[in-house]
Protein backbone atom coordinates (compact mmCIF):
# COMPACT_ATOMS: atom_id res chain seq x y z
CA UNK A 1 0.00 0.00 0.00
CA UNK A 2 1.75 3.12 -1.18
CA UNK A 3 0.93 6.62 -2.31
CA UNK A 4 1.11 6.87 -6.08
CA UNK A 5 2.00 10.17 -7.71
CA UNK A 6 1.78 10.91 -11.42
CA UNK A 7 4.71 13.07 -12.42
CA UNK A 8 4.10 15.01 -15.60
CA UNK A 9 6.95 15.77 -17.95
CA UNK A 10 7.22 17.81 -21.12
CA UNK A 11 9.63 16.64 -23.81
CA UNK A 12 11.08 14.30 -21.21
CA UNK A 13 11.74 17.06 -18.65
CA UNK A 14 10.05 17.55 -15.29
CA UNK A 15 8.68 20.92 -14.22
CA UNK A 16 8.37 22.66 -10.87
CA UNK A 17 4.74 21.55 -10.56
CA UNK A 18 5.95 17.95 -10.92
CA UNK A 19 8.28 18.30 -7.94
CA UNK A 20 5.48 19.94 -5.98
CA UNK A 21 3.21 16.93 -6.57
CA UNK A 22 6.05 14.59 -5.51
CA UNK A 23 6.68 16.65 -2.34
CA UNK A 24 2.99 16.55 -1.46
CA UNK A 25 2.80 12.79 -2.03
CA UNK A 26 5.72 12.35 0.38
CA UNK A 27 3.87 14.43 2.98
CA UNK A 28 0.78 12.21 2.67
CA UNK A 29 2.89 9.03 2.75
CA UNK A 30 4.53 10.20 5.99
CA UNK A 31 1.10 10.74 7.54
CA UNK A 32 0.06 7.23 6.49
CA UNK A 33 3.37 5.57 7.43
CA UNK A 34 3.76 4.58 3.81
CA UNK A 35 6.07 5.34 0.88
CA UNK A 36 5.80 7.11 -2.47
CA UNK A 37 5.79 5.46 -5.87
CA UNK A 38 5.88 7.74 -8.90
CA UNK A 39 4.73 6.91 -12.39
CA UNK A 40 6.30 8.79 -15.32
CA UNK A 41 5.70 8.64 -19.05
CA UNK A 42 8.61 9.00 -21.47
CA UNK A 43 10.57 11.04 -18.91
CA UNK A 44 14.35 11.31 -18.60
CA UNK A 45 16.37 11.40 -15.44
CA UNK A 46 13.80 9.66 -13.21
CA UNK A 47 16.31 9.22 -10.37
CA UNK A 48 16.02 12.93 -9.55
CA UNK A 49 12.56 12.28 -8.07
CA UNK A 50 14.33 10.73 -5.05
CA UNK A 51 15.27 14.28 -4.04
CA UNK A 52 11.59 14.93 -3.28
CA UNK A 53 10.91 11.77 -1.31
CA UNK A 54 9.99 9.29 -4.05
CA UNK A 55 11.31 5.80 -3.24
CA UNK A 56 10.21 3.98 -6.38
CA UNK A 57 9.62 5.12 -9.95
CA UNK A 58 7.55 3.18 -12.47
CA UNK A 59 8.90 4.48 -15.76
CA UNK A 60 6.83 3.98 -18.86
CA UNK A 61 8.60 4.32 -22.20
CA UNK A 62 6.21 3.88 -25.07
CA UNK A 63 6.17 5.60 -28.47
CA UNK A 64 2.38 5.40 -28.58
CA UNK A 65 2.41 7.83 -25.65
CA UNK A 66 4.77 10.38 -27.19
CA UNK A 67 1.85 12.83 -27.51
CA UNK A 68 -0.39 13.44 -24.53
CA UNK A 69 -3.58 11.43 -24.74
CA UNK A 70 -5.97 11.70 -21.79
CA UNK A 71 -7.57 8.24 -22.05
CA UNK A 72 -4.28 6.42 -22.53
CA UNK A 73 -2.46 8.39 -19.83
CA UNK A 74 -5.35 7.85 -17.40
CA UNK A 75 -5.23 4.13 -18.20
CA UNK A 76 -1.48 4.03 -17.45
CA UNK A 77 -1.92 5.83 -14.12
CA UNK A 78 -4.87 3.64 -13.08
CA UNK A 79 -2.92 0.48 -13.91
CA UNK A 80 0.06 1.76 -11.92
CA UNK A 81 -2.25 2.46 -8.96
CA UNK A 82 -3.60 -1.10 -9.12
CA UNK A 83 -0.10 -2.51 -9.51
CA UNK A 84 1.01 -0.71 -6.34
CA UNK A 85 -2.26 -1.26 -4.47
CA UNK A 86 -2.23 2.50 -3.96
CA UNK A 87 -4.89 3.97 -1.70
CA UNK A 88 -4.03 7.58 -2.52
CA UNK A 89 -3.27 8.88 -6.02
CA UNK A 90 -1.74 12.37 -6.25
CA UNK A 91 -1.60 14.58 -9.34
CA UNK A 92 -0.83 18.24 -9.99
CA UNK A 93 -3.38 20.58 -11.56
CA UNK A 94 -1.95 21.40 -14.96
CA UNK A 95 -4.37 21.38 -17.90
CA UNK A 96 -3.38 17.76 -18.60
CA UNK A 97 -3.70 16.70 -14.95
CA UNK A 98 -7.20 18.18 -14.81
CA UNK A 99 -8.06 16.30 -18.01
CA UNK A 100 -6.93 12.86 -16.80
CA UNK A 101 -7.97 12.95 -13.12
CA UNK A 102 -11.76 12.46 -13.59
CA UNK A 103 -11.09 9.60 -16.02
CA UNK A 104 -8.87 7.89 -13.45
CA UNK A 105 -11.61 8.44 -10.86
CA UNK A 106 -14.04 6.41 -12.96
CA UNK A 107 -11.42 3.75 -13.74
CA UNK A 108 -10.69 3.27 -10.04
CA UNK A 109 -14.19 4.06 -8.65
CA UNK A 110 -12.41 6.68 -6.58
CA UNK A 111 -13.50 9.99 -5.11
CA UNK A 112 -11.50 12.97 -6.36
CA UNK A 113 -10.75 16.29 -4.69
CA UNK A 114 -9.29 18.98 -6.96
CA UNK A 115 -7.45 22.24 -6.16
CA UNK A 116 -6.16 20.92 -2.83
CA UNK A 117 -3.98 23.42 -0.98
CA UNK A 118 -2.64 21.55 2.06
CA UNK A 119 -1.85 18.11 3.45
CA UNK A 120 -4.90 16.21 4.74
CA UNK A 121 -6.36 17.59 7.97
CA UNK A 122 -6.84 13.97 8.90
CA UNK A 123 -6.31 10.71 7.01
CA UNK A 124 -9.17 8.80 8.69
CA UNK A 125 -11.57 10.21 7.67
CA UNK A 126 -9.54 11.52 4.72
CA UNK A 127 -10.24 15.27 4.75
CA UNK A 128 -8.47 17.85 2.58
CA UNK A 129 -8.64 21.62 2.30
CA UNK A 130 -9.30 22.92 -1.20
CA UNK A 131 -10.03 26.15 -3.02
CA UNK A 132 -13.69 26.70 -3.88
CA UNK A 133 -15.87 29.55 -5.12
CA UNK A 134 -12.97 30.56 -7.38
CA UNK A 135 -10.65 31.32 -4.47
CA UNK A 136 -13.27 33.29 -2.55
CA UNK A 137 -13.39 30.48 0.05
CA UNK A 138 -11.85 27.21 1.16
CA UNK A 139 -13.78 24.00 1.45
CA UNK A 140 -12.93 20.95 3.58
CA UNK A 141 -13.79 17.84 1.59
CA UNK A 142 -13.87 14.31 2.94
CA UNK A 143 -13.22 11.52 0.45
CA UNK A 144 -15.01 8.36 1.53
CA UNK A 145 -14.08 5.88 -1.22
CA UNK A 146 -11.44 3.20 -0.72
CA UNK A 147 -9.05 4.89 -3.17
CA UNK A 148 -8.65 8.66 -2.97
CA UNK A 149 -7.49 10.98 -5.74
CA UNK A 150 -5.97 14.33 -4.80
CA UNK A 151 -5.19 17.15 -7.25
CA UNK A 152 -2.66 19.50 -5.68
CA UNK A 153 -3.10 23.19 -6.56
CA UNK A 154 -0.10 24.95 -8.00
CA UNK A 155 2.14 26.96 -5.67
CA UNK A 156 0.20 26.03 -2.52
CA UNK A 157 2.14 23.23 -0.82
CA UNK A 158 5.49 24.12 -2.39
CA UNK A 159 8.51 22.04 -3.33
CA UNK A 160 10.09 20.25 -0.37
CA UNK A 161 13.31 18.28 -0.59
CA UNK A 162 13.43 14.95 1.20
CA UNK A 163 16.47 13.01 0.03
CA UNK A 164 15.51 9.42 -0.72
CA UNK A 165 17.03 6.94 -3.08
CA UNK A 166 14.60 6.20 -5.90
CA UNK A 167 14.58 2.72 -7.42
CA UNK A 168 13.61 3.02 -11.08
CA UNK A 169 11.69 0.14 -12.66
CA UNK A 170 10.24 -0.31 -16.13
CA UNK A 171 6.47 -0.50 -16.23
CA UNK A 172 4.59 -1.74 -19.29
CA UNK A 173 0.88 -1.06 -19.08
CA UNK A 174 -1.46 -2.74 -21.53
CA UNK A 175 -3.14 -0.27 -23.84
CA UNK A 176 -5.85 -0.94 -26.38
CA UNK A 177 -7.42 0.86 -29.33
CA UNK A 178 -10.12 2.47 -27.17
CA UNK A 179 -7.36 4.48 -25.48
CA UNK A 180 -6.67 6.27 -28.77
CA UNK A 181 -10.04 7.49 -30.01
CA UNK A 182 -9.20 11.17 -29.48
CA UNK A 183 -6.13 12.17 -31.47
CA UNK A 184 -3.90 15.21 -31.41
CA UNK A 185 -3.54 16.65 -34.91
CA UNK A 186 -1.41 19.68 -34.06
CA UNK A 187 -0.09 21.67 -31.13
CA UNK A 188 0.22 25.42 -31.20
CA UNK A 189 2.41 26.52 -28.33
CA UNK A 190 4.87 29.37 -28.15
CA UNK A 191 8.10 27.84 -26.93
CA UNK A 192 9.96 31.09 -26.34
CA UNK A 193 7.44 32.61 -23.90
CA UNK A 194 6.80 31.92 -20.23
CA UNK A 195 3.27 30.58 -19.83
CA UNK A 196 0.83 31.89 -17.22
CA UNK A 197 0.58 28.34 -15.84
CA UNK A 198 4.33 27.98 -15.29
CA UNK A 199 5.24 31.57 -14.44
CA UNK A 200 6.63 32.63 -11.06
CA UNK A 201 5.80 36.23 -11.93
CA UNK A 202 2.89 37.54 -14.00
CA UNK A 203 2.58 41.12 -15.32
CA UNK A 204 -0.99 41.95 -16.22
CA UNK A 205 -2.55 44.95 -17.98
CA UNK A 206 -6.05 46.38 -17.91
CA UNK A 207 -8.19 49.00 -19.58
CA UNK A 208 -6.08 51.72 -17.98
CA UNK A 209 -3.51 51.11 -20.71
CA UNK A 210 -5.92 52.70 -23.20
CA UNK A 211 -5.13 50.52 -26.21
CA UNK A 212 -3.23 47.50 -27.57
CA UNK A 213 -0.51 49.77 -28.95
CA UNK A 214 0.60 50.52 -25.38
CA UNK A 215 1.41 46.92 -24.45
CA UNK A 216 5.13 47.25 -25.17
CA UNK A 217 5.76 48.51 -21.67
CA UNK A 218 3.97 45.49 -20.18
CA UNK A 219 5.98 43.13 -22.35
CA UNK A 220 9.22 44.93 -21.55
CA UNK A 221 8.56 44.74 -17.82
CA UNK A 222 7.67 41.06 -18.16
CA UNK A 223 10.86 40.39 -20.09
CA UNK A 224 12.99 42.06 -17.43
CA UNK A 225 11.35 39.93 -14.74
CA UNK A 226 11.18 36.70 -16.75
CA UNK A 227 7.43 36.95 -16.31
CA UNK A 228 4.36 35.89 -18.28
CA UNK A 229 1.98 38.56 -19.58
CA UNK A 230 -1.73 38.54 -18.82
CA UNK A 231 -4.72 40.86 -19.11
CA UNK A 232 -8.11 41.63 -17.63
CA UNK A 233 -11.42 40.49 -19.13
CA UNK A 234 -12.42 43.79 -20.84
CA UNK A 235 -9.05 43.87 -22.56
CA UNK A 236 -9.53 40.42 -24.09
CA UNK A 237 -13.21 41.12 -24.86
CA UNK A 238 -12.19 44.21 -26.83
CA UNK A 239 -9.63 42.14 -28.70
CA UNK A 240 -6.62 44.14 -27.50
CA UNK A 241 -5.02 40.92 -26.30
CA UNK A 242 -5.71 37.23 -27.05
CA UNK A 243 -8.22 35.27 -24.91
CA UNK A 244 -5.39 33.04 -23.76
CA UNK A 245 -4.08 35.98 -21.71
CA UNK A 246 -7.38 36.66 -19.93
CA UNK A 247 -7.05 35.91 -16.23
CA UNK A 248 -9.94 35.94 -13.77
CA UNK A 249 -12.99 33.97 -12.84
CA UNK A 250 -13.97 33.00 -16.38
CA UNK A 251 -10.42 33.13 -17.70
CA UNK A 252 -7.28 31.50 -16.44
CA UNK A 253 -6.50 31.24 -12.75
CA UNK A 254 -3.17 32.67 -11.62
CA UNK A 255 -1.21 31.24 -8.71
CA UNK A 256 2.10 33.06 -9.16
CA UNK A 257 4.60 34.20 -6.53
CA UNK A 258 4.23 37.78 -7.74
CA UNK A 259 1.32 39.33 -9.65
CA UNK A 260 1.72 42.88 -10.93
CA UNK A 261 -1.51 44.55 -12.05
CA UNK A 262 -1.19 47.65 -14.20
CA UNK A 263 -4.26 49.75 -14.91
CA UNK A 264 -6.63 47.07 -13.61
CA UNK A 265 -9.36 48.35 -11.30
CA UNK A 266 -9.87 44.98 -9.57
CA UNK A 267 -13.41 43.76 -10.22
CA UNK A 268 -14.44 40.95 -7.87
CA UNK A 269 -14.25 38.40 -10.71
CA UNK A 270 -10.70 39.46 -11.56
CA UNK A 271 -9.55 39.34 -7.95
CA UNK A 272 -11.05 35.87 -7.50
CA UNK A 273 -9.01 34.54 -10.40
CA UNK A 274 -5.67 35.91 -9.21
CA UNK A 275 -6.19 35.56 -5.48
CA UNK A 276 -4.07 32.43 -5.16
CA UNK A 277 -0.99 34.51 -6.05
CA UNK A 278 1.27 35.17 -3.09
CA UNK A 279 2.28 38.83 -3.51
CA UNK A 280 0.15 41.32 -5.40
CA UNK A 281 1.30 44.74 -6.62
CA UNK A 282 -1.09 47.26 -8.10
CA UNK A 283 -0.22 50.29 -10.19
CA UNK A 284 -3.22 52.51 -10.84
CA UNK A 285 -3.88 56.26 -11.04
CA UNK A 286 -7.19 55.91 -9.21
CA UNK A 287 -6.58 55.58 -5.45
CA UNK A 288 -10.20 54.38 -5.08
CA UNK A 289 -9.63 51.33 -7.34
CA UNK A 290 -10.81 48.19 -5.46
CA UNK A 291 -7.52 46.47 -6.28
CA UNK A 292 -5.77 48.53 -3.59
CA UNK A 293 -7.80 46.65 -0.97
CA UNK A 294 -6.59 43.30 -2.29
CA UNK A 295 -2.94 44.16 -2.93
CA UNK A 296 0.17 43.92 -0.77
CA UNK A 297 1.92 46.88 -2.38
CA UNK A 298 0.38 49.74 -4.29
CA UNK A 299 1.51 52.71 -6.30
CA UNK A 300 -0.92 55.48 -7.06
CA UNK A 301 0.32 56.96 -10.30
CA UNK A 302 0.17 57.10 -14.05
CA UNK A 303 1.13 53.71 -15.50
CA UNK A 304 2.67 55.43 -18.52
CA UNK A 305 5.22 57.11 -16.23
CA UNK A 306 5.60 54.47 -13.52
CA UNK A 307 5.99 51.29 -15.59
CA UNK A 308 8.88 52.40 -17.84
CA UNK A 309 10.72 53.85 -14.81
CA UNK A 310 10.13 50.69 -12.82
CA UNK A 311 11.43 48.64 -15.71
CA UNK A 312 14.67 50.68 -15.89
CA UNK A 313 15.20 50.38 -12.16
CA UNK A 314 14.52 46.65 -12.22
CA UNK A 315 17.03 46.20 -15.02
CA UNK A 316 19.62 47.92 -12.83
CA UNK A 317 18.60 45.78 -9.87
CA UNK A 318 18.87 42.61 -11.96
CA UNK A 319 22.28 43.65 -13.26
CA UNK A 320 23.53 44.27 -9.71
CA UNK A 321 22.06 41.08 -8.30
CA UNK A 322 22.88 38.72 -11.15
CA UNK B 1 -27.68 15.58 -34.05
CA UNK B 2 -29.11 15.37 -30.54
CA UNK B 3 -27.32 17.63 -28.06
CA UNK B 4 -27.60 17.64 -24.28
CA UNK B 5 -26.25 20.66 -22.42
CA UNK B 6 -25.59 20.21 -18.70
CA UNK B 7 -26.50 23.31 -16.73
CA UNK B 8 -25.10 24.09 -13.31
CA UNK B 9 -27.05 26.52 -11.14
CA UNK B 10 -24.45 28.76 -9.49
CA UNK B 11 -24.15 32.07 -7.64
CA UNK B 12 -23.63 35.05 -9.93
CA UNK B 13 -19.94 35.96 -10.36
CA UNK B 14 -20.38 39.20 -8.39
CA UNK B 15 -21.86 37.39 -5.35
CA UNK B 16 -20.37 37.84 -1.93
CA UNK B 17 -19.68 34.36 -0.62
CA UNK B 18 -20.87 33.63 2.92
CA UNK B 19 -21.61 30.50 4.91
CA UNK B 20 -24.17 29.56 7.49
CA UNK B 21 -24.99 26.79 10.00
CA UNK B 22 -21.52 26.88 11.56
CA UNK B 23 -19.79 27.32 8.19
CA UNK B 24 -21.20 24.04 6.89
CA UNK B 25 -23.61 25.43 4.27
CA UNK B 26 -23.40 28.04 1.54
CA UNK B 27 -25.57 31.02 2.48
CA UNK B 28 -28.04 31.52 -0.39
CA UNK B 29 -29.54 34.57 1.27
CA UNK B 30 -29.61 37.49 -1.17
CA UNK B 31 -27.63 35.56 -3.78
CA UNK B 32 -28.65 35.72 -7.43
CA UNK B 33 -28.27 32.36 -9.19
CA UNK B 34 -27.32 32.09 -12.85
CA UNK B 35 -26.34 29.57 -15.50
CA UNK B 36 -22.73 28.59 -14.80
CA UNK B 37 -20.67 30.80 -17.19
CA UNK B 38 -18.73 27.85 -18.66
CA UNK B 39 -22.06 26.13 -19.41
CA UNK B 40 -23.46 29.30 -20.98
CA UNK B 41 -20.71 29.33 -23.61
CA UNK B 42 -21.57 25.69 -24.35
CA UNK B 43 -25.29 26.41 -24.56
CA UNK B 44 -24.71 29.20 -27.06
CA UNK B 45 -22.53 26.92 -29.18
CA UNK B 46 -25.34 24.33 -29.04
CA UNK B 47 -27.73 27.01 -30.37
CA UNK B 48 -25.34 27.52 -33.27
CA UNK B 49 -25.54 23.80 -34.10
CA UNK B 50 -29.33 24.05 -33.86
CA UNK B 51 -29.54 27.01 -36.23
CA UNK B 52 -26.90 25.93 -38.75
CA UNK B 53 -27.08 22.14 -38.65
CA UNK B 54 -30.61 21.42 -37.45
CA UNK B 55 -29.56 19.93 -34.11
CA UNK B 56 -32.01 19.49 -31.24
CA UNK B 57 -30.92 20.85 -27.88
CA UNK B 58 -32.04 19.65 -24.45
CA UNK B 59 -30.76 21.02 -21.16
CA UNK B 60 -30.42 19.14 -17.89
CA UNK B 61 -29.73 19.99 -14.28
CA UNK B 62 -29.33 17.81 -11.23
CA UNK B 63 -30.98 19.70 -8.41
CA UNK B 64 -34.07 20.56 -6.46
CA UNK B 65 -36.99 22.74 -7.59
CA UNK B 66 -35.14 25.99 -6.78
CA UNK B 67 -32.93 25.44 -9.86
CA UNK B 68 -35.90 25.61 -12.27
CA UNK B 69 -35.63 29.36 -13.01
CA UNK B 70 -32.11 28.68 -14.28
CA UNK B 71 -33.41 25.91 -16.56
CA UNK B 72 -36.22 28.23 -17.76
CA UNK B 73 -33.57 30.77 -18.68
CA UNK B 74 -31.81 28.11 -20.78
CA UNK B 75 -35.16 27.40 -22.49
CA UNK B 76 -35.62 31.14 -23.09
CA UNK B 77 -32.19 31.22 -24.75
CA UNK B 78 -33.51 28.57 -27.14
CA UNK B 79 -33.20 25.03 -25.78
CA UNK B 80 -36.08 22.73 -26.81
CA UNK B 81 -36.67 20.72 -23.64
CA UNK B 82 -35.43 20.83 -20.07
CA UNK B 83 -34.90 17.93 -17.71
CA UNK B 84 -34.41 18.24 -13.98
CA UNK B 85 -33.17 15.24 -12.03
CA UNK B 86 -34.97 15.69 -8.76
CA UNK B 87 -32.21 15.32 -6.17
CA UNK B 88 -29.73 17.70 -4.55
CA UNK B 89 -26.31 17.80 -6.24
CA UNK B 90 -23.87 16.35 -3.72
CA UNK B 91 -20.58 15.76 -5.50
CA UNK B 92 -19.14 15.34 -8.98
CA UNK B 93 -19.39 11.56 -8.89
CA UNK B 94 -23.07 11.51 -7.95
CA UNK B 95 -23.96 14.26 -10.46
CA UNK B 96 -22.05 12.49 -13.25
CA UNK B 97 -23.89 9.21 -12.56
CA UNK B 98 -27.29 10.94 -12.55
CA UNK B 99 -26.44 12.76 -15.78
CA UNK B 100 -25.22 9.52 -17.37
CA UNK B 101 -28.68 7.99 -16.93
CA UNK B 102 -30.34 10.98 -18.61
CA UNK B 103 -27.79 10.96 -21.44
CA UNK B 104 -28.22 7.21 -22.02
CA UNK B 105 -32.00 7.37 -22.00
CA UNK B 106 -32.00 10.28 -24.44
CA UNK B 107 -29.44 8.77 -26.84
CA UNK B 108 -27.55 12.02 -27.27
CA UNK B 109 -24.72 12.35 -29.81
CA UNK B 110 -23.05 15.30 -28.13
CA UNK B 111 -23.06 16.27 -24.46
CA UNK B 112 -21.75 19.72 -23.58
CA UNK B 113 -20.84 20.58 -19.99
CA UNK B 114 -18.77 23.44 -18.61
CA UNK B 115 -15.16 22.60 -17.74
CA UNK B 116 -16.02 23.42 -14.11
CA UNK B 117 -18.71 25.16 -12.11
CA UNK B 118 -17.73 28.44 -10.52
CA UNK B 119 -19.03 27.40 -7.08
CA UNK B 120 -17.27 24.15 -6.14
CA UNK B 121 -14.72 24.27 -9.00
CA UNK B 122 -14.53 20.48 -8.97
CA UNK B 123 -13.81 20.20 -12.70
CA UNK B 124 -14.74 16.53 -12.76
CA UNK B 125 -18.27 16.07 -14.08
CA UNK B 126 -17.51 16.24 -17.84
CA UNK B 127 -14.69 13.67 -17.71
CA UNK B 128 -16.54 11.32 -15.38
CA UNK B 129 -19.69 11.55 -17.48
CA UNK B 130 -17.75 10.78 -20.67
CA UNK B 131 -16.20 7.66 -19.19
CA UNK B 132 -19.49 6.45 -17.71
CA UNK B 133 -21.00 6.79 -21.19
CA UNK B 134 -17.91 5.27 -22.86
CA UNK B 135 -17.97 8.36 -25.05
CA UNK B 136 -15.00 10.37 -26.33
CA UNK B 137 -13.98 13.33 -24.23
CA UNK B 138 -12.30 16.69 -24.83
CA UNK B 139 -11.69 18.98 -21.87
CA UNK B 140 -11.12 22.77 -21.78
CA UNK B 141 -12.66 22.86 -25.25
CA UNK B 142 -12.53 26.29 -26.95
CA UNK B 143 -13.74 25.35 -30.43
CA UNK B 144 -15.92 22.55 -31.77
CA UNK B 145 -16.98 21.59 -35.29
CA UNK B 146 -19.03 18.50 -36.12
CA UNK B 147 -19.45 16.95 -39.60
CA UNK B 148 -21.44 13.72 -39.72
CA UNK B 149 -20.03 11.68 -36.86
CA UNK B 150 -16.58 13.33 -37.02
CA UNK B 151 -15.63 16.10 -34.64
CA UNK B 152 -12.73 18.55 -34.63
CA UNK B 153 -12.05 20.30 -31.36
CA UNK B 154 -9.50 22.77 -30.09
CA UNK B 155 -8.42 22.38 -26.51
CA UNK B 156 -6.64 24.94 -24.36
CA UNK B 157 -3.39 23.59 -22.93
CA UNK B 158 -0.96 25.37 -20.61
CA UNK B 159 0.60 28.02 -22.83
CA UNK B 160 -1.16 27.17 -26.06
CA UNK B 161 -3.73 25.16 -27.94
CA UNK B 162 -4.08 21.69 -29.33
CA UNK B 163 -6.25 20.58 -32.25
CA UNK B 164 -7.91 17.19 -31.78
CA UNK B 165 -9.98 14.93 -33.99
CA UNK B 166 -12.44 12.40 -32.69
CA UNK B 167 -15.91 11.04 -33.32
CA UNK B 168 -19.38 11.06 -31.79
CA UNK B 169 -20.66 10.26 -29.25
CA UNK B 170 -18.64 12.98 -27.60
CA UNK B 171 -18.63 14.82 -24.28
CA UNK B 172 -16.86 18.17 -23.99
CA UNK B 173 -15.84 20.26 -21.00
CA UNK B 174 -16.44 23.69 -22.53
CA UNK B 175 -15.44 27.22 -21.67
CA UNK B 176 -15.10 30.74 -23.05
CA UNK B 177 -13.90 30.53 -26.64
CA UNK B 178 -16.57 28.06 -27.77
CA UNK B 179 -18.32 31.29 -28.66
CA UNK B 180 -17.26 34.88 -28.09
CA UNK B 181 -18.53 36.67 -25.01
CA UNK B 182 -20.30 39.17 -27.28
CA UNK B 183 -22.20 36.31 -28.95
CA UNK B 184 -23.71 35.00 -25.72
CA UNK B 185 -27.46 34.95 -26.13
CA UNK B 186 -29.56 37.07 -23.84
CA UNK B 187 -33.17 35.86 -23.64
CA UNK B 188 -35.59 38.26 -25.35
CA UNK B 189 -39.26 38.72 -24.40
CA UNK B 190 -40.45 36.26 -27.05
CA UNK B 191 -37.97 33.65 -25.82
CA UNK B 192 -39.10 34.14 -22.23
CA UNK B 193 -42.78 33.79 -23.21
CA UNK B 194 -42.07 30.65 -25.27
CA UNK B 195 -39.97 29.15 -22.46
CA UNK B 196 -43.02 29.12 -20.21
CA UNK B 197 -44.72 26.65 -22.55
CA UNK B 198 -41.72 24.43 -23.23
CA UNK B 199 -41.52 21.08 -21.43
CA UNK B 200 -39.58 20.93 -18.19
CA UNK B 201 -39.59 17.26 -17.21
CA UNK B 202 -38.82 16.32 -13.67
CA UNK B 203 -37.31 12.83 -13.47
CA UNK B 204 -36.52 10.65 -10.50
CA UNK B 205 -32.87 10.13 -9.61
CA UNK B 206 -31.21 6.72 -9.92
CA UNK B 207 -29.98 7.33 -6.38
CA UNK B 208 -26.26 7.47 -7.17
CA UNK B 209 -24.07 7.82 -4.12
CA UNK B 210 -21.44 10.45 -3.59
CA UNK B 211 -17.80 9.66 -2.84
CA UNK B 212 -16.87 13.03 -1.38
CA UNK B 213 -18.63 15.42 0.96
CA UNK B 214 -18.06 19.14 1.39
CA UNK B 215 -18.18 19.30 5.17
CA UNK B 216 -17.05 22.74 6.10
CA UNK B 217 -16.09 26.08 4.61
CA UNK B 218 -13.66 28.79 5.58
CA UNK B 219 -13.14 32.26 4.23
CA UNK B 220 -9.58 33.45 3.51
CA UNK B 221 -8.01 35.44 6.33
CA UNK B 222 -8.67 39.16 5.93
CA UNK B 223 -5.92 40.88 4.08
CA UNK B 224 -3.60 43.35 5.80
CA UNK B 225 -3.61 46.91 4.54
CA UNK B 226 -1.85 47.65 1.28
CA UNK B 227 1.54 49.32 1.63
CA UNK B 228 1.45 52.40 -0.52
CA UNK B 229 4.72 53.45 -2.11
CA UNK B 230 5.29 56.88 -3.56
CA UNK B 231 5.51 56.85 -7.34
CA UNK B 232 8.74 58.81 -7.14
CA UNK B 233 10.33 56.25 -4.86
CA UNK B 234 10.31 53.09 -6.95
CA UNK B 235 13.57 51.92 -5.38
CA UNK B 236 11.55 51.37 -2.23
CA UNK B 237 9.17 49.04 -4.07
CA UNK B 238 12.08 47.03 -5.44
CA UNK B 239 13.62 46.90 -1.99
CA UNK B 240 10.36 45.63 -0.45
CA UNK B 241 9.79 43.06 -3.17
CA UNK B 242 13.34 41.80 -2.76
CA UNK B 243 13.90 41.93 1.01
CA UNK B 244 10.43 41.77 2.55
CA UNK B 245 8.31 39.78 0.08
CA UNK B 246 11.29 37.84 -1.37
CA UNK B 247 9.40 37.81 -4.65
CA UNK B 248 12.25 39.03 -6.87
Amino acid sequence: MSVLVYIESENGKFKKASYEAASYAKGVADQLGSSVTAVTINAENNEVLGTYGVSKVLQVNNDQLSKFNADAYADVIAQAAKNEDAKVVVLGQTANDKYVAPIIAINLEAGYASNVVALPESTSPFTVKRNAFTNKAFNFTTISSDIKIVGVAKNAYGVKENETSAAVEDFSPSLDASDFSVNVESVDKATDKVTIADAEIVVSGGRGLKGPENWDMIENLAETLGAATACSKPVSDMGWRPHSEHVGQTGKPVAANLYIAVGISGAIQHLAGINASKIKVVINNDPEAPFFKAADYGIVGDAFEVVPQLNEKLKEFKANNA
Amino acid sequence: MKILVCISHVPDTTSKINFTEGDTKFDKNGVQFVINPNDEFGLTRAMWFKEKQGASVDVVNVGEADTEPTLRKALAIGADNAIRVNTPAKDGFQVAKELAKVAQDGGYDLVIAGRESIDYNGGMVPGMLAKLLKANFVNTCVSLEVEGDKATAIREIDGGKETLTTSLPLVIGGQKGLVEESDLKIPNMRGIMMARKKPLNVVDPVGAEEKTSADKFEKPAPKGDVKLIDKDNLDELINLLHNEAKAI
